[in-house]
């Protein structure tokens, strides 16, 4: 199934209104509460820190696994009150609903028989679930015949013996963490397997990790509740993004274990390009793969006097050992000219369509043109782990000259601040080429494109001060520019991405590709 | 291999020279790969006079998990042409996927599923993207998210 199936199966707009409502009365926060201090629940207070509102800001809250267990617990309790029923039955007809508990309450008046049946609840002339021995049956999976098998059948009347119940469902929970809708083994058989029917079925490890996987289905099940996808973090995120505003911005989040990551997609931040173009580049990337990966070398030759240069920092600009040429590391031009109004390295000549006579000439100009794109945009990602490695090794440094000097560490943080803005910013700089990429050109490209210019400039700018050796860097002068210069490329940050989230907002960008 | 051996055995001795038209079991030996020949029946012009082989591998939790089901290309023995059957003899069929996997199916009628996904086919065409697919993918056939588009097919 697509990843965009997927993120479709939520629910209709009917019943993500009533979500909303349930919200509301549940104390949580709808898309105007987020400011609103909660101090009674105990969520992070990271609103109180953050500077105001960015156009490309989105609101969200995080959720730790003791709030999400507290808000499952409020609403078992709420429906075990009203509905006047066991918790255990609340839970299940809660899951049954997924959580909305609005239209559970509603259609359990209306109709109590139907909904308790429909959930695996209704009152059986046969009692609870049990076990059988059935003279003549033979299990439809194993083929097993023998007498005095045990076997298990739920209403649909589909019978197989408790062993490959048992395989089944084991399958089911530990290899495809399947949990509140496992259907009946029969095929094409829509029948869920219940909470009770499970617990007499599986072993106690199983049962176990089924209860596990039930709880994680309150995160599933909710429209605006996503799992924060970094390895090991248990936190969920709140975000009234819909899909269908995926096309007007692009929702990043940040959780508190630090990943920021897009809402819309999953996928790592991707600002300022939006979750259609990201899947969309990325598998133009992964189909050219062998077309464009010449680009991980990390080595080329000078162009003056050809000896091997290699690349051990982030930044571009590259100065010849032999030769002392300085030249840019992505276009190989001159380096001098990347300060000046001459700066085009970002820009992609678009020759115009006569000068390609034949097809074969025509699509040398598109590979051409996706190669300068792409590159940029790879370029950005490993100079994004290069510029980390040298931060660490310089971080390393000067902890040694910390102690050797009696400097406090609060007085090195600059640094850190200074890599962190490199890390964000050549994160958005490697989209805006894949945004660039698929931009027709109309009046706005050219505003983009000194966006992108601007925050280039500021990024290499920064970038080069790493290359500094540690007694300098720990100069007072030093330390001013680079704090000067982090703060103007955060700024150069945010005015690109303000101008490309409202244009989007504004529906203004034309694309030479239908999303 | 018990619970897979058990109820391959016991499928084996039911198919014993008892198989609809136009299914033949080649070899069964062990539990862990089986080869049969399919051919298509009625005049399809697309498969007329051909014959196909199939290649069933099952893991040892079969049928639980669903049997890893390609067709294979020997000298007399092509890959049919299908919209959902790619050129190296993968199968793109709901059926085959973990999700549209049922317990109660078994090789008889995987075999059946195909033949008459092959007798009801007008279109003489691979699927979409076909020689891509075919040159990158290096997943197993139940690992790949393919994306059900017409089940009707
Ligand atoms: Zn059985
Ligand atoms: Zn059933
Ligand atoms: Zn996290
Ligand atoms: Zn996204
Ligand atoms: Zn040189
Ligand atoms: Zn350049």
């Amino acid at each position: 199934m697509s990843s965009e199936d997927e993120f479709m199966s939520g629910m209709s707009s009917e019943e993500d209104d009533m979500l909303q409502g349930s919200d509301n009365d549940e104390g949580s926060v709808d898309d105007f509460g987020f400011d609103e201090p909660e101090p009674d629940l105990g969520y992070s207070q990271k609103d109180d820190v953050q500077a105001k509102k960015k156009s490309f800001d989105v609101n969200f809250k995080v959720f730790q696994p003791k709030d999400i267990q507290a808000q499952q617990d409020g609403l078992i309790d709420e429906v075990n009150m009203i509905l006047d029923i066991r918790k255990e039955d609340a839970a299940i007809l809660l899951r049954h609903f997924r959580w909305n508990k609005e239209r559970l309450i509603e259609d359990y008046m209306d109709r109590p028989k139907k909904v308790l049946e429909a959930a695996g609840l209704g009152p059986s002339a046969t009692g609870p679930p049990k076990l059988e021995i059935i003279r003549g049956f033979t299990c439809d999976i194993c083929c097993e015949d023998e007498a005095g098998l045990q076997s298990f059948a739920m209403k649909c009347g589909h019978r197989f013996c408790v062993s490959c119940y048992n395989q089944y469902l084991s399958q089911k929970i530990k290899e495809e963490g399947e949990a509140a809708r496992i259907q009946c083994p029969s095929d094409g058989c829509k029948r869920i397997i219940g909470a009770r029917s499970l617990d007499l079925l599986v072993t106690a490890d199983l049962r176990h990790r089924y209860h596990e996987l039930l709880t994680r289905t309150y995160v599933e099940d909710k429209e605006h509740f996503k799992w924060c996808p970094a390895p090991d973090c248990e936190n969920a995120i709140e975000c009234g993004i819909k899909k269908k505003d995926l096309d007007k911005v692009v929702p990043t989040v940040a959780c508190d274990c630090k990943h920021r990551f897009c809402f819309g997609c999953i996928l790592a931040d991707h600002q300022p390009a939006p979750c259609t173009l990201v899947k969309k580049w990325l598998k133009k990337c992964a189909d050219d793969s062998e077309t464009a990966n010449w680009i991980s070398a990390n080595t080329k030759e000078c162009p003056r006097c050809n000896s091997t240069i290699e690349k051990n920092g982030g930044c571009n600009h590259m100065t010849c050992r032999k030769c002392k040429h300085e030249f840019c590391w992505m276009c190989m031009g001159l380096w001098s000219e990347h300060g000046t109004s001459w700066y085009n390295c970002n820009r992609f000549e678009e020759r115009s369509g006569s000068d390609a006579r034949d097809a074969q000439a025509k699509s040398r100009i598109s590979l051409e043109r996706y190669l300068h794109y792409y590159n940029r945009y790879a370029n950005h990602e490993q100079s994004a782990k290069l510029d980390k490695d040298i931060y660490n090794k310089t971080e390393k440094k000067m902890i040694q000259l910390q102690s050797a000097s009696g400097m406090s560490w609060i007085e090195v943080q600059y640094l850190n601040s200074a890599s962190q803005a490199l890390q964000t910013c050549r994160q958005t700089l490697k989209w805006t080429y894949a945004f660039a990429f698929y931009l027709a050109r109309n009046n706005l490209t050219e505003m983009f494109e000194d966006n992108q210019k601007d925050l280039e400039m500021a990024v290499e700018a920064l970038s080069e001060m790493f290359e500094k050796n540690v007694t300098e860097l720990a100069e007072q002068k030093l330390k001013v520019e680079i704090m000067d210069k982090t703060t103007y490329c955060n700024k150069r940050r945010i005015i690109l991405l303000e101008d490309t989230a409202d244009n989007l907002a504004n529906g203004v960008w034309s694309w030479s590709t239908d999303f | 291999m018990a619970f897979a051996s058990r109820r391959l055995g016991k499928e084996l001795s039911k198919i014993h020279g008892n198989l609809p038209p136009g299914i033949t079991l080649v070899t069964a030996e062990g539990f862990e790969e089986w080869l049969l020949d399919v051919q298509v029946l009625d005049e399809n012009p697309i498969y007329m006079g051909k014959l196909f082989r199939l290649m069933f591998r099952f893991s040892k939790s079969y049928p639980i998990e669903p049997p890893e089901v390609t067709f294979v290309n020997t000298t007399d023995r092509p890959i049919p042409m299908h919209p959902h059957i790619y050129s190296n003899g993968i199968i793109c069929l709901d059926l085959l996927s973990t999700q549209g996997w049922s317990p109660v199916q078994n090789v008889e009628s995987v075999c059946m599923s195909l033949q008459s996904m092959l007798t009801g086919n007008t279109k003489n065409e691979r699927p979409e993207g076909d020689e891509q697919f075919v040159a990158s993918n290096r997943r197993r056939p139940r690992d790949i998210d393919f994306y059900y588009h017409d089940n009707t097919v």
